[in-house]
């Protein structure tokens, strides 16, 4: 069973990374861990794209001097592009929420920023 | 920073433009295009954020500029979109014509940069956008944090 | 006590996310009928010989329409969050 299993390690790489991202997301307090935690499951998501269009044997979806072999699908790769500039677009604002917060209230625990305490 | 740091970045920053400015250009030939070659030209502007100080940069590089680039790229992609527009929205109305149209021979070829139609004009255009946007967000960032004498509202 | 509770309910759920993973298809052989279709076609009509840059610009351009806008987006929300006062140098009449 475990030779079968061997060909199943990027699918458990990305149900790790998931379940790592949403413990830190729920546990920590500090603000910058929480915004990381945020990007280390964006980082998930782009893998589990990659990987879903892999074709055994495959290389890379480019016509050089190099003799045809098998391509890996290219649509995928496409969708991973788009999906990591949007992961960088937000951090970008959440860092930049993350700065007015401390200029704000003085601190980066997220416990010390509550306004609306009964 | 220190002596020696400025040296290397005087010398680097030349090679890393030019490598950048290669990967946007040839991004129809070989792996890579607009995003990618933005954001190694973007890492250049970081290094010398880096090196010379956020003061020095913000006097050479004014963020009206880039945004001024930023917005011709922009609207650069919309005008190429619109090209072709007489059979469908984003129709690659240059290929087989004079301009940018060989076809490549099917199968293995060495490549050839006199083909792809509108995707090295698309490619150069999402490349000035990327590049303006990530140095903003770069520039903008660095001059809060360095401890600027003026207050934001 | 509370972390204990949410790492073992976590490992859980990495359980079941493997198991439902698994069943899509086995790796390395996935249904592939809109991608050799591409493959095969895009240097005729597209002109290109890199397959994945004439997806991106050409096969599906809607998709880098929508994120050339979400970047100018993000870019004007971080500028604007840091603007600066100008100083009053005249006056209104």
């Amino acid at each position: 069973m475990i030779e079968g299993m061997t060909t199943y390690v990027p699918y458990l790489a990305v149900a790790l990374l998931v379940g790592i991202a949403f413990y830190i997301i729920m546990v920590q307090k500090n603000l910058i861990k929480l915004v990381m935690g945020i990007s280390v499951l964006a980082s998930a998501a782009n893998l589990f794209l990659i990987t879903l269009g892999y074709r055994a044997e495959g290389v890379a979806p480019i016509y050089t001097n190099a003799p045809i072999d098998t391509f890996v699908l290219p649509v995928p790769q496409a969708l991973t592009l788009t999906s990591i500039v949007i992961a960088v677009a937000t951090l970008a604002l959440m860092l930049s929420m993350v700065i007015r917060v401390y200029r704000h209230t003085g601190s980066i625990d997220s416990e010390q920023s509550r306004i609306m305490k009964g | 920073m220190s002596k020696i740091v400025r040296t290397v970045a005087n010398f680097l920053i030349l090679f890393i433009f030019t490598y950048g400015l290669y990967v946007i250009m040839h991004g129809h030939v070989t792996p890579g295009g607009g995003f990618q070659g933005g954001a190694v030209f973007a890492s250049g502007i970081a290094l010398l954020i880096v090196a010379f100080g956020a003061k020095s940069v913000h006097r050479k590089l004014k963020e009206h500029q880039l945004s001024v680039l930023e917005s011709s790229g922009a609207l650069l992609f919309i005008a190429l979109a619109f090209a072709g527009i007489t059979t469908v929205f984003f129709y690659n109305a240059l290929v087989g014509s004079s301009f940018f149209g060989n076809i490549p021979p099917v199968g293995a070829n060495p490549g050839d940069i006199w083909t792809g139609g509108l995707i090295p004009l698309m490619n150069v255009a999402v490349g000035m956008k990327v590049i303006a946007g990530l140095g903003s967000i770069l520039l903008v960032m660095s001059l809060i944090t360095s401890g600027a004498t003026e207050v934001e509202e | 006590m509370r972390r204990i509770t949410i790492a073992v309910s976590l490992l859980i759920f990495v359980g079941l996310l493997m198991a439902v993973v698994m069943t899509v298809h086995p790796f390395g052989y996935p249904p592939s009928q809109m991608d050799d279709y591409i493959i095969e076609n895009a240097q005729t009509e597209t002109g290109a010989n890199n397959v994945v840059s004439a997806v991106v610009f050409d096969y599906r351009g809607f998709d880098t329409l929508g994120e050339a806008t979400i970047l100018f987006t993000a870019v004007t929300g971080v500028v604007t969050m840091f603007r600066r006062k100008k100083e009053e140098a005249k006056s209104d009449v």
